[in-house]
């Protein structure tokens, strides 16, 4: 009688999971309803806030004092390599180097990106970005190939050893939820101004991705190939370099080209540190001053440079698995000899000609002004809509979600107040269809409507802590079982000691807001391309735009139409994180066994039964990760968005870096990144378990 | 039939050759007394084995291959045919056992002296083909020699030749993925022929083809061998593959090796139910001489004469027209009778046999 147990031992799970979600329930009401009479229970006392600011500041001082000299000295070390890119690039008519991206775009991408690399390169030039693009350019130059033998050395590393893998794997794990800008405060301190930071910062947030790739791609050698290598007679040595890494050649240069968006969109996120004359400090200066046409320009060199990065590497990451026969081979050699004279000879020519070779200022296209004055006409003209835009949003959907209801309904924008009649109403509007869930036997959903019905009462900020952590560790006990609520009861206990638990809720809830969006939009978009190829074909590339764009640019659009605030930073994070929404819905949808989804046409359904209750219930797993996936992307870039001024731990983590707070930032830091790690494991476990239930298995894309 | 087994002659000898998987593995077979050799019963090993949890993936097997010979490896899959083999060459470390290659023992080997067997004196050809897919075929077949170090100009006209041989003359820039899967295997069988070794080893080499160019390789490695006159070991899981090419044959089960023996003697005298389920479906007359069932009696005279070689099959209508039967010359110029009632008697003892 096994059969009959399991369901006794479901059965008894859903009771105790439905326990303690009463639990839960009961405690957030009685949190809602006394509100700040709970005092300590309510908002977490100061007097319990261990101050380890001071204390870190200490350490990291007397570290520069004692190891400063080993981290100058590397510094000053990479001075030189910089420093020589630049020269080079810089010496290197215009011209010439045109002539040479356009050939490698063409090896790379046949003729339609060579033809979409020079005209970018003539847009830098002519738009007069040649020099900073230049400088940020000689950054990602450098930074590859030290980021590129890092990573391989650490994932052959990983690889060989089952001990190392264990200790690389949740290192790198930590240092992918690290914001991008937590990583710039040591480093600055250590290194000090220049560009030196931006290289060692790129570095650092460009190997990882190359470790990754590198160990899946030694893992994935198929086993007769090792078997066959062996029997050719091969030394460890020989399997190694002849028969594993070039076996594994295609996943490793896509390693290389994640290194290389990694890398650049690290030296573009930098240059916010200043003092380098490269084109992130462009875009970012100009936004600052709300010179929004000069901003777009440079944004859009940004735009340009990650695209044609992307598109070449990803290219011979592509072409590396086609076939070139010894005819092609020889042919190659020659176009690249061709090429070769032809450079040399264009340096030559570009003496004749100094146009070729420095673009005159006086030349410089310029249209920013005429931009500037066309924005400002535009936005006078539209002012009042896209206020109300901006109001209706922020009254109705943000205040409300941040205070809660409570708080965030007044006679001045809802046109009424939380009156007790209106709080009965909104109580019933609440109780009665759970106590309909309830009748229909669905306890569990019934239980967390009322939750959510709380909690948007509350408020995210005005909700006890105590509540929002037993939520929230519930959750995860559920989810993930009795490890992860340990993990997370740490994480919290972080939170909360720490004194972040006010901008960690802020970050929560414009997270959580963004995340509610982006997935609702996302997820409809995907099913709708997935059931359109026309849709999906107009999708893919903005997505894949999207996904490529360094995340200062994202901002920039946003800023201009709406200013700085709350409702930018929503916008910005939404923009970016719908891209796996929609992914991994179409992703899910499209690949589905597919004897399941004939069976079921076989059967007879109809368009619409066969996607609701077929395809979709079985991509769920899919999905989930999709949505796994936007929380992460969410959290990257709402730390960016603490640069049109957010007041969450995102701002903690770049005022530490404004004042060189060390405390600060890094406490701010790893807050978000106990956040990211909380959501992560949180989903993905639900996803797992939805998939083992399902039989499914379902890769992560990369 | 009876072959000496003394080790002296054969090219290579497997000796008691256990294989276990899953946790602690070695320890199970540490107590030295039961091991077969020492008056152990292999069977009861193996199943105790199983039954506390071990995975027995080979269990005291034993055979000699001789100069020359094709020694095919018969057995459904999961039986451990693919870990005997692989024991063989120590892709797979065995457990116990030895493994003697012109009298040496292989596990003994150091890990430089293994390098060099497989560089000279071992072929592997396996059955999803292992090509290395950045390489073309040239390269590929290459391979082997220019890890030996051998001269550029040596090692191209050595992969020549065995391309040649194997019939790719003219494909030696295409890539694995331009081939189809025939031609990936004559790669295959091309490279581990590169080096020139003196034993094969053949992993179920026909397998992923489709039947009719499986029946075109199995003509094409026939033809090989009586160039060659290699030692091979040879896995199946197709009988009637193994009927085709094997001088003689063990079926394997379990990880154990159930019978040994020409492929004759296996139908004619199935060692258990197991090989009789395959000796079932073969249609016999195919398979059988009329060596192999005429009767010792003096033929008499001028009745049709026939070698001992000539297939049942193709006697069957000459038989049925004629009682008197035909005459039996054998090899060594000794003549028999043979008769319809005869060959009903040699199969019906295959049935009754089947039957009990
Ligand atoms: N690496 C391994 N780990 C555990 N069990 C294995 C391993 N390799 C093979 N086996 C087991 O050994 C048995 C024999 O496998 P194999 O030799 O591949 O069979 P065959 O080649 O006859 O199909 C199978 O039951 C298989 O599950
Ligand atoms: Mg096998």
């Amino acid at each position: 009688m096994p059969q009959l147990d399991s369901t006794d031992t479901l059965e008894s799970d859903t009771k105790k999971d439905t326990i303690v979600w009463l639990c839960v329930v009961a405690l957030t009401a009685i949190c809602v309803v006394l509100g700040d009479s709970l005092g300590v229970l309510y908002k977490y006392p100061d007097s319990l806030v261990i101050p380890l600011t001071g204390p870190l500041n200490q350490a990291m001082s007397w570290f520069v004092e004692v190891f400063g000299w080993f981290f100058k000295a590397i510094g000053w070390l990479f001075d030189w390599p910089i420093l020589f890119a630049k020269t080079i690039l810089h010496a290197i008519p215009w011209f010439a180097t045109l002539i040479l991206a356009t050939f490698v775009s063409y090896r790379a991408g046949g003729v339609s990106l060579a033809l979409f690399c020079a005209l970018s390169i003539l847009y830098m030039v002519t738009f007069g970005f040649w020099p900073q693009s230049m400088n940020s350019f000689a950054l990602v130059v450098i930074s590859i190939p030290l980021a590129v033998i890092v990573g391989f050395a650490l994932g052959t590393w990983g690889f060989l050893s089952a001990r190392a893998y264990r200790v690389i794997m949740p290192t790198l794990d930590l240092m992918q939820t690290v914001p991008a800008f937590a990583y710039l405060i040591p480093i600055l301190l250590l290194f000090g101004f220049g560009s030196t930071v931006g290289l060692v910062a790129s570095v650092l947030f460009a190997f990882p991705p190359m470790v990754r790739n590198t160990i899946v791609g030694l893992r994935g050698v198929p086993g007769t190939v090792i078997d066959s290598g062996l029997m050719s007679g091969a030394t460890p040595v020989q399997l190694f370099w002849n028969v594993r890494v070039p076996t594994a050649r295609r996943q490793l240069l896509l390693g290389v080209n994640q290194a290389t968006m990694a890398s650049l969109s690290m030296v573009i996120i930098a240059s916010i540190i200043g003092g380098t004359n490269d084109i992130g400090w462009e875009v970012l200066s100009t936004i600052r001053k709300a010179l929004f046409g000069e901003s777009i320009l440079a944004g859009v060199v940004i735009a340009l440079m990650a695209m044609i990065l992307d598109r070449v590497t990803n290219g011979f990451a592509m072409r590396s698995t086609t076939i070139i026969d010894d005819e092609m081979k020889k042919s190659s050699r020659l176009a690249w000899i061709i090429c070769g004279g032809v450079f040399l000879a264009a340096i030559a020519f570009a003496q004749l000609i100094p146009l070729l070779s420095v673009w005159p200022k006086a030349w410089v296209i310029n249209p920013a002004p005429a931009m500037n004055a066309t924005l400002e006409w535009v936005f006078l003209e539209f002012r009042e809509g896209l206020e109300a835009i901006k109001q209706v949003a922020f009254f109705f959907v943000m205040l409300p979600i941040k205070l809660g209801l409570k708080q965030a309904v007044s006679p001045f924008t809802w046109g009424f107040s939380m009156t007790p009649m209106v709080t009965a109403i909104y109580a019933a509007l609440v109780l009665i269809p759970a106590a309909f869930l309830a009748y229909k036997h669905r306890i569990l959903q019934a239980i967390r409507l009322v939750l959510l019905g709380l909690v948007l009462y509350g408020g995210l900020t005005g909700t006890a802590w105590i509540a929002l952590c037993a939520i929230i560790v519930v959750l995860g006990w559920q989810a993930g079982g009795r490890g992860l609520a340990i993990w997370i009861v740490a994480g919290l206990a972080f939170l909360l000691v720490t004194g972040i638990w006010n901008p960690s809720t802020i970050s929560i809830y414009l997270c959580g807001v963004a995340v509610l969006l982006s997935f609702t939009v996302g997820s409809a978009v995907g099913v709708w391309a997935s059931e359109n190829d026309k849709v999906a074909a107009v999708v893919r590339p903005i997505i894949d735009t999207l996904q490529t764009m360094p995340l200062f640019v994202i901002l920039i659009p946003f800023v201009m139409v709406f200013k700085i605030g709350e409702f930018t930073a929503l916008l910005s994070i939404c923009t970016f994180a719908i891209v796996p929404a929609i992914r991994y819905t179409q992703h899910g949808l499209r690949n589905l066994p597919q004897d399941v989804v004939e069976a079921a046409s076989a059967i007879g359904c109809t368009r619409a039964q066969l996607l609701f209750q077929v395809k979709l219930p079985l991509a769920v797993p899919s999905i989930m990760l999709g949505l796994n996936q936007t929380i992460m992307f969410a959290i990257s870039m709402l730390v960016i968005t603490a640069l049109v001024g957010t007041d969450d731990l995102g701002q903690q983590i770049y005022i530490g870096l404004g004042d060189g707070d060390f405390g600060v930032g890094m406490i701010a830091g790893v807050g978000m990144a106990i956040i990211a790690m909380i959501a992560d494991r949180i989903t993905q476990s639900i996803s797992r378990k939805m998939q083992a239930k399902l039989g499914l298995r379902q890769e992560m894309l990369a | 039939m009876s072959t000496s087994n003394s080790p002296t002659e054969a090219k290579l000898s497997c000796r008691n050759l256990w294989k276990l998987y899953g946790p602690n593995a070695a320890s199970h077979l540490s107590d030295e007394s039961r091991l077969p050799q020492n008056g152990g019963n292999a069977a009861e090993l193996a199943q105790s084995i199983r039954d506390q949890g071990g995975i027995v993936a080979s269990a005291d097997v034993n055979f000699d291959l001789m100069p020359g010979e094709i020694f095919v490896i018969m057995g459904l899959s999961g039986s451990g045919k693919s870990t005997v083999v692989r024991c063989l060459s120590r892709l797979v470390e065995p457990t116990c056992g030895e493994i003697l290659l012109d009298g040496q023992d292989l596990l003994k080997a150091s890990p430089k002296e293994l390098i060099d067997f497989r560089r000279y004196k071992m072929g592997m050809v396996f059955q999803s083909f292992g090509l290395l897919p950045h390489l073309n075929v040239f390269e590929n077949v290459a391979f082997p020699l220019k890890l030996q170090g051998m001269e550029p100009k040596e090692r191209t006209k050595r992969a020549e030749r065995v391309i040649d041989l194997v019939g790719l003359e003219g494909r030696e820039s295409s890539y694995p993925s331009q081939l189809s899967g025939g031609q990936q295997q004559r790669v295959g069988i091309a490279r581990s022929l590169a080096v020139e070794p003196e034993v094969w080893f053949l992993d179920e080499p026909f397998s992923a083809l489709d039947p009719l160019i499986r029946r075109q390789m199995q003509d094409e490695f026939l033809r090989l061998q009586q160039e060659l006159h290699k030692s091979i070991v040879f896995i199946t899981h197709d009988f009637l593959e193994s009927l085709r090419v094997a001088d003689r044959m063990a079926i394997m089960k379990d990880g154990a090796v159930v019978q040994i023996g020409r492929p004759v003697d296996l139908i004619l005298n199935p060692a258990d139910d197991y090989v009789r389920e395959f000796t079932n479906d073969v249609p016999w007359e195919l398979i059988l001489t009329a060596g192999d069932i005429a009767s010792d009696n003096t033929p008499p005279a001028g009745i049709k004469e026939v070698p001992a070689s000539t297939k049942v099959a193709d006697l069957l209508p000459y038989l049925a027209e004629h009682d008197a039967g035909v005459a039996v010359r054998a090899d060594d110029g000794s003549i028999f009778h043979m008769t319809g009632q005869h060959l009903i008697a040699a199969l019906a003892s295959g049935v009754t046999d089947a039957a009990a």
